[in-house]
């Protein structure tokens, strides 16, 4: 097992490191084994697809990379900010299956909340736009209840262009968008990972050669 | 900062479903109205029971109201984001807890010393039902939280709901309505109220925590 205490690291840099190692990971529910010897390495600049039939235990393995889920065997580390003694979820966006929206609200209270919980105070300079990029300009301040569910889901992924994260760990992204949504989210991506971030997302969509993936089939585990 | 964002959130989701905070307050008003009916109009009985009735009356609105303190943040996936966020997750706890008394609690203590007075409470005990809620009340809201926050995820956790809060409920009903009774027999009352001050010193600085963790293992670990 790699070790990444002060003295281990003692010449290596620091960016040398990866972003996400698993040791061993280990999970199941109800009896049913969902992956077992997970052993996986992500570095900057990646994209991951997590693949799999539906149960194939896909949300949960991204539950247990956000540290949402603790039920689990084997090790998640996140060797660079353990070396820089740095809170991982700082550098985390999570969307989740559900959109995390609330229908009371507008796209523009959600949003300001959801970044108010990172620390982070956004400029509305800043969301106006990246609402717009995504064709919901004119339904920033109409409640989310109004909105279709492609345009909910378009409203949490506005976070894309809002916060300024290195791991994005994306549920199910594509759910409900329509073609050239998912063509802005690809780009998007894309983008990111060519300016040195992490991207891993769980959906049956590969729209990439260079996306790598992590295929979960009902215990057996395939990382290529 | 996450405290006055979320502070700010939860009074404009109010805002715009006021049944929320109509609803414990109707209910609140209808159950101290069924006792003059159900017992007997007589002022001589009903003046001793008063303070008993209202406290009750108002642990039962809170129970009612504090169960939905979580679960629509939960339905719509937003409680994760709080869970994920890398800032303290007791800020936003306390903020929630705070926000949720000063909209369904405040009312409550704000028209129970009407409610005494329907039910011919003494009127030197009217002061004092009123300031045992004000600290009794956000108590209550306090402990409630720690039980939504673990019966959360649970479908119909209603009655788990209860049946985990209810014992807990048990020496600030005591205290208050204790209170309540004193004042109206001319005796001090002072230590009974400032027991209920510590009590909700207490909570308040406390429950966060427990709600944080609360909300972590009902989600999951």
């Amino acid at each position: 097992m790699a070790c990444y205490t002060a003295a281990a690291l003692k010449g290596t840099l620091v960016t040398e490191l990866p972003l996400l190692e698993t040791t061993d990971l280990y999970c199941e529910r109800d009896d049913r084994v969902l992956f077992s010897a997970l052993n996986w390495r992500a570095v900057d600049g990646e994209i991951w697809q997590v693949a799999g039939v539906n149960g194939a235990g896909k949300t949960t393995l991204m539950r247990i990379l956000a540290g949402l889920h603790g039920f689990f065997d084997g090790e998640v580390r996140w060797p660079r900010w353990l070396a820089q003694q740095q809170d991982p979820r700082q550098h985390f966006l999570y969307l989740g299956h559900k959109a995390g929206l609330r229908d009371e609200l507008t796209p523009l209270e959600n949003i300001r909340w959801w970044t108010s919980l990172h620390g982070d105070t956004v400029d509305d300079a800043k969301i106006f736009p990246a609402l717009a990029c995504l064709g919901l300009a004119g339904y920033e301040t109409v409640p989310c209840a109004q909105l279709s569910a492609g345009q909910k889901r378009r409203v949490a992924l506005s976070l894309l262009w809002i916060m300024n994260k290195v791991v994005w760990l994306l549920d199910e992204p594509f759910t409900a968008l329509d073609a050239d949504g998912v063509t802005l989210i690809e780009n998007r991506l894309r983008e990111h990972a060519a300016n040195g971030g992490l991207v891993i997302y769980s959906s049956h969509h590969r729209f990439d050669d260079a996306v790598r993936h992590v295929r979960l089939a009902l215990g057996e585990v395939e990382v290529a | 900062m996450s405290f006055r964002a979320t502070l700010k959130r939860e009074v404009v989701l109010a805002w715009r479903r006021p049944a929320e905070i109509i609803n414990p307050l109707f209910f609140f008003v209808m159950v101290v109205a069924m006792f003059p009916l159900g017992v007997s109009p007589k002022a001589d009985l009903l003046s001793v029971i008063a303070p008993g009735v209202v406290w009750v009356a108002a642990l039962l609105a809170v129970l009612l109201s504090v169960e939905g303190l979580f679960r629509n943040d939960f339905e719509a996936g937003a409680l994760e984001q709080m869970l994920v966020a890398p800032t303290n997750l007791y800020v936003p706890c306390l903020a929630k807890i705070i926000a949720h008394w000063l909209l369904t609690g405040l009312p409550l203590v704000l028209v129970a010393p009407l409610l005494g007075y329907m039910l011919h409470l003494p009127e030197q005990a009217s002061m004092t039902l009123f300031l045992g809620l004000l600290l009794g009340t956000p108590t209550l809201t306090a402990i409630g939280a720690i039980g939504v926050s673990l019966t959360v995820g649970v479908r119909s956790g209603g009655i788990l709901l209860a049946l985990l809060i209810l014992p807990l409920y048990v020496p600030v009903l005591v205290f208050g309505a204790g209170a309540a009774a004193y004042a109206a027999n001319g005796a001090p009352v002072e230590g009974l109220l400032a027991i209920l001050a510590a009590m909700l010193l207490a909570s308040l600085t406390l429950a966060p925590a427990a709600v944080a963790a609360g909300l972590r293992i009902s989600n999951g670990g």
